[in-house]
């Protein structure tokens, strides 16, 4: 079984330990099982199932560091892989950035194990992508879709006394639907660590909507519009600035860098109306409550009313700072208003209702200049309504620009990032003067 | 070698390797370990334990990839080391035909037990996906090609070059480039050996042994005093070669504006060019936007062709399968069957070829255990065809694949991807030099940087690593902040000349993604240096508060 429980885990990572004869061992055990449908034109595409299990070692003389794995687990093999880490840290050299091995730390319970998800089967990935094909064979649309669920766990220990575990499950959900003539496409995403909260029907329902909505789009001049961006438009333009990372602002390679030295912090850089933590115990988007090297992982504003509140700080780095270690987020959670998407689109006198955006990239790190596309739903809105479907744009925006041209923010949702497939909690936003710079002829 | 020599250093950088199972990277093994190779009659055996189950359990078609992949990638920073991690992945990927339907199972349980059980998974998959309906599957025939085997003609397996060598060669680098000036430099090489051996219902046992090799790095100046900073990455391309890529040749260099590289590379050399240019890129100016003609050099053309020529010409894309994520293509089946469909000028002959001598697509067979050819799919700027597997050939009514099915890994399903794709080389006589003493108003770009292109590969933006302002057909300086927006055919359409025979090169990218979930795929572009005329510029320069 590739998913072992509390109390497995810390035997096995206790008796892996005993056989260490390094000045520092941390002992690492990481476990996976899930599954995935693809579907296309209506029909299954592949299916998989898979399952895995793996152990790394990593023993440490003086600053010399050697790590080995592992994915046997008789006594024979955990001696072996602890006595080969132990080989290569000999050989290995010093790591003048070596930390020594965090002692015990105090970690809440994580909230973010699903039985039910846990429990789902390929027949039951079935049935979710199912309901999804009644939507669209019914209103003569073609579906493109993809399924994927998983339960993980994940646990550490080492010679310091440091030992924390974690468990948890996830799925997710999207679909592409287009008619016939190629003329019309919409999109839908869903995650959630409770299975049973995924509508698939109804999500697709939606995507099977904006498909039809979007038939006869018409080109506008590209330029500065009001645009409202639902919120999985929001958390894929937003995603490349979840990087608080402050060594790389103190180095001067950073939109968080500071004219002259040194880091932003403290700086408002934002529309006093965009508040953005992480919180490990958020109930609609859990995380671990730990960090990669076992830090405890605590509700954590990165901005406050648009200025800069912390930064991440590797334990290396912070020491050289002399201030104390931040892990980075482990989850992004933004704060939104009351707003719903409707009231936006009734209060704004001429703007761009934007459903998805496509292939993002950077453009200029030092301000986070971004470029991409809209996609899958653009619509015209004029007078508070949605007139007609547009021609799909290409962008030249930075998601700081844009958060300091924020008009109104509706109630935060999990959102999948389109590429990355990460989750976050992003409210609908609409946004003042955002730049589009081309059209696309692109369905 | 002694083992001591060759693994040390290997435990360098512990951090990244204490994730089990990365997908990408497999699980990190003594390096050592690297050049002891499977015997091809074991898994032989072992595939026909596969074939016979499947089989036997219904299926009307089987195939087994028993696949060992290993990775190592030397990482650093400045004068550290960041990382040097070995990697294997090991396992067995089966796929079945049963009731005109596909299923798949992988299992890194590599015993006659374990791929037993794995080919009756593989086959009950196909029994559940088959009750949901679609169209039967139809695959173009394959001989079966019995026993054979190829291997990437490599003059040095970079496994087996000391980790000690390849560090020393990153020291210098980084050293060079902070004697140079540089505030942050970072260097890495990555060398992948796939070891595939293939088997089908066809009578195919094919065993491959694949080598890829890419050395990286990227250079920051930083003006804190203006709150800017610039960089510049290699020159250099990921390659399908072995270690003697490494190894400069005068001969093999591009003399210019900057040194350019064909089949080896000389890194010291390149960083140190690059540290200049990062420099000179903090003070120069700032681009007028406005109708430009370009001056495109191969470094930075191969991922225009990628975008825009390779992915909307794969059938797959074309007919819907990759809708819900990199989308559809403006190309269509009937676009292709009119025969007349005029995607560029005639300057523009696109050719596919997995056969290319140093190219990161060079393989013998396909993941289907099809044996690529040489294709046209550009013919004077006509499209002649699309990119196809065995079970597509027919839509486009050919009666066999084009060998284009390829796998990330054991534990991937194989499915289209694209082979080499190509710019073919002009047929009259000429240099670079002549290109841009043609030019009025223009700008020669060197080097690949941002990307964009809409989800059915029409509306583009490019960005590059250098730019060089041409006037009345000189260089006269250095540009910033320069990206080009085209759409697709009226880009190709404005090909006004390309460059001969002697300026190709091949350009490259290792991480090229496609499908759910998300593989990876190593392909090769090349092209000579080639204008088009026209284009569109922007200056992408932004503030923030």
């Amino acid at each position: 079984m590739p998913i072992l429980n509390k109390e497995e885990a810390q035997a096995l990572l206790k008796k892996v330990l005993s056989y260490s004869k390094a000045d520092a061992c941390e002992v690492s055990l990481g476990g996976s099982e899930g599954g995935n449908i693809r579907y296309a034109l209506n029909a299954v595409s592949t299916a998989g199932d898979i399952g895995t299990l793996g152990l790394a070692v990593s023993s440490t003389y003086g600053k010399k560091t050697g790590t080995a794995t592992i994915n046997e687990f008789d006594d024979a093999s955990l001696e072996k892989v602890v006595r080969r880490s132990e080989e290569l840290a000999q050989l290995a050299p010093p790591n003048p950035e070596y930390m020594p091995p965090l002692g015990p730390q105090t970690f809440k319970d994580a909230v973010t194990y699903n039985e039910k998800t846990a429990a789902m089967t390929p027949e039951s990935r079935a049935e979710l992508v199912a309901k999804s094909l009644e939507v669209t064979k019914a209103a003569n649309l073609s579906a493109a879709g993809f399924l994927e669920n998983s339960t993980d766990f994940r646990a550490v220990m080492n010679s310091a006394g440091l030992f924390a575990y974690n468990k948890s499950s996830d799925v997710t959900f999207s679909v592409t639907t287009r008619n016939a003539e190629g003329t019309g496409s919409g999109y839908a995403a869903r995650g959630f660590t409770d299975v049973s909260k995924l509508d698939t029907y109804g999500a697709t329902k939606i995507a099977a909507q904006k498909a039809t909505g979007s038939v006869g789009a018409r080109a506008i001049e590209p330029g500065k519009y009001t645009v409202i961006l639902e919120p999985t438009a929001a958390t894929y333009m937003m995603e490349n600035m979840f990087r608080f990372d402050a060594r790389s602002a103190d180095e001067g390679r950073s939109f968080l860098s500071k004219k002259g030295g040194g880091t932003r912090l403290g700086e408002k850089l934002l529309d006093e109306k965009v508040t953005i933590y992480s919180d490990p115990f958020h109930p609609e988007l859990p995380s671990g409550t730990w960090s990669g090297d076992g830090m405890p992982l605590e509700k954590t504003y990165w901005f406050d009313k648009g200025v800069v509140k912390n930064l991440s700080y590797s334990r290396y780095w912070a020491e050289k700072k002399g201030v104390k270690p931040q892990p980075g987020p482990s989850n992004i959670i933004m704060e939104g208003g009351n707003m719903s998407l409707e009231e936006m689109i009734k209060s704004t006198e001429r703007g761009i209702l934007v459903s998805r955006l496509w292939y993002i990239r950077m453009v200029d790190p030092q301000v986070l200049a971004l470029t991409g596309l809209t996609r899958d739903g653009t619509f015209y809105i004029e007078n508070g309504k949605i007139k007609f479907p547009i021609k799909n744009m290409r962008f030249n925006e930075s998601p700081i620009i844009m958060l300091n041209n924020v008009e109104a923010l509706g109630k935060p949702e999990r959102a999948i990032s389109v590429e990355s497939y990460r989750s976050y909690m992003i409210p609908p936003m609409k946004i003042r003067d955002f730049t589009f710079s081309s059209l696309s002829d692109a369905v | 070698m002694k083992r001591r020599n060759f693994i040390y250093l290997s435990g360098v950088g512990a951090g990244a390797m204490m994730l089990p199972n990365l997908p990408a990277f497999g699980t990190p093994i003594d390096p050592a370990e690297a050049l002891n190779q499977v015997d091809a009659r074991i898994k032989k055996e072992l595939a026909d334990v596969a074939l016979n189950t499947a089989k036997s359990k219904g299926a009307s078609y089987a195939d087994i990839r028993i696949g060992r992949y290993l990775n190592q990638a030397v990482i650093t920073r400045e004068t550290r080391v960041l990382n040097v991690a070995n990697a294997e992945s090991y396992g067995v990927g089966i796929r079945v035909l049963v009731n005109g339907c596909w299923g798949f199972a992988a299992t890194n349980n590599v015993t006659k037990d374990g791929i037993a059980k794995t080919a009756e998974r593989a086959v009950a998959v196909a029994k559940a996906n088959a009750k949901i309906g679609g169209k039967p599957v139809q695959l173009a025939p394959q001989k079966g090609f019995g026993e054979v085997s190829w291997k990437t003609p490599i003059e040095k397996n970079a496994f087996e070059v000391p980790i000690k060598e390849k560090v020393d060669l990153l020291m210098s680098v980084n050293g060079a480039a902070l004697a140079g000036g540089a505030n942050f430099v970072n260097s890495t090489i990555l060398a992948i050996n796939e070891q595939k051996f293939f088997a089908s219902t066809d009578g195919s046992y094919i065993d491959q042994d694949i080598h890829r090799l890419y050395p990286n790095f990227s250079v920051t100046k930083i003006d804190s005093s203006k709150g800017a900073f610039e960089t510049r990455a290699a020159l250099s391309s990921p390659v399908g070669m072995g270690y003697e890529y490494l190894i400069p040749s005068e001969a093999e260099k591009v003399q210019g504006i900057v040194t350019r590289y064909k089949n080896r590379y000389d890194m010291l050399e390149d960083v140190k060019n690059a540290t200049k240019n990062a420099t000179e890129k903090v003070s120069s100016k700032s681009v007028e936007p406005g109708k430009y003609d370009l001056v495109l050099d191969p470094s930075h053309l191969w991922l225009t062709i990628h975008e825009s020529v390779a992915h909307p010409t794969e059938l797959d894309r074309v007919l819907g399968y990759e809708a819900n994520y990199a989308g559809t293509s403006f190309l269509s089946v009937d676009k292709l069957k009119s025969g007349n469909f005029k995607f560029g000028s005639k300057n523009m002959n696109i050719v596919a070829d997995r056969d290319q001598k140093g190219s990161l697509g060079a393989v013998g067979y396909d993941d289907e255990g099809v044996q690529p050819k040489k294709f046209d799919i550009v013919k004077d700027g006509i499209l002649t065809n699309f990119q196809t597997i065995r079970d597509q050939a027919h839509v486009i009514g050919l009666k066999e694949s084009q060998g284009c099915c390829y796998a990330q890994t054991w534990s991937d399903v194989q499915f289209q991807r694209m082979p080499n794709v190509s710019l073919a080389p002009g047929k009259a006589k000429l240099s670079v030099d002549d290109m841009i003493k043609s030019v009025e108003k223009g700008i020669y770009i060197v080097g690949n940087g941002s990307f964009s292109i809409d989800q059915q590969r029409y509306n583009f933006q490019f960005g590059g690593q250098l730019f060089y302002e041409i006037k009345n057909g000189k260089i006269v300086g250095m540009l910033n902040d320069v990206a080009y927006q085209a759409t697709n055919q009226e880009f190709w359409n404005s090909c006004a000349a390309v460059c001969d025979e002697s300026d190709y090169r091949l350009g490259g990218a290792f991480n090229d993604g496609k499908g759910q979930p998300g593989q990876s795929n190593a392909v090769s572009h090349g092209s000579s240096t080639t204008k088009f005329t026209g284009v569109n510029v922007i200056n992408v320069k932004r503030k923030i508060g």
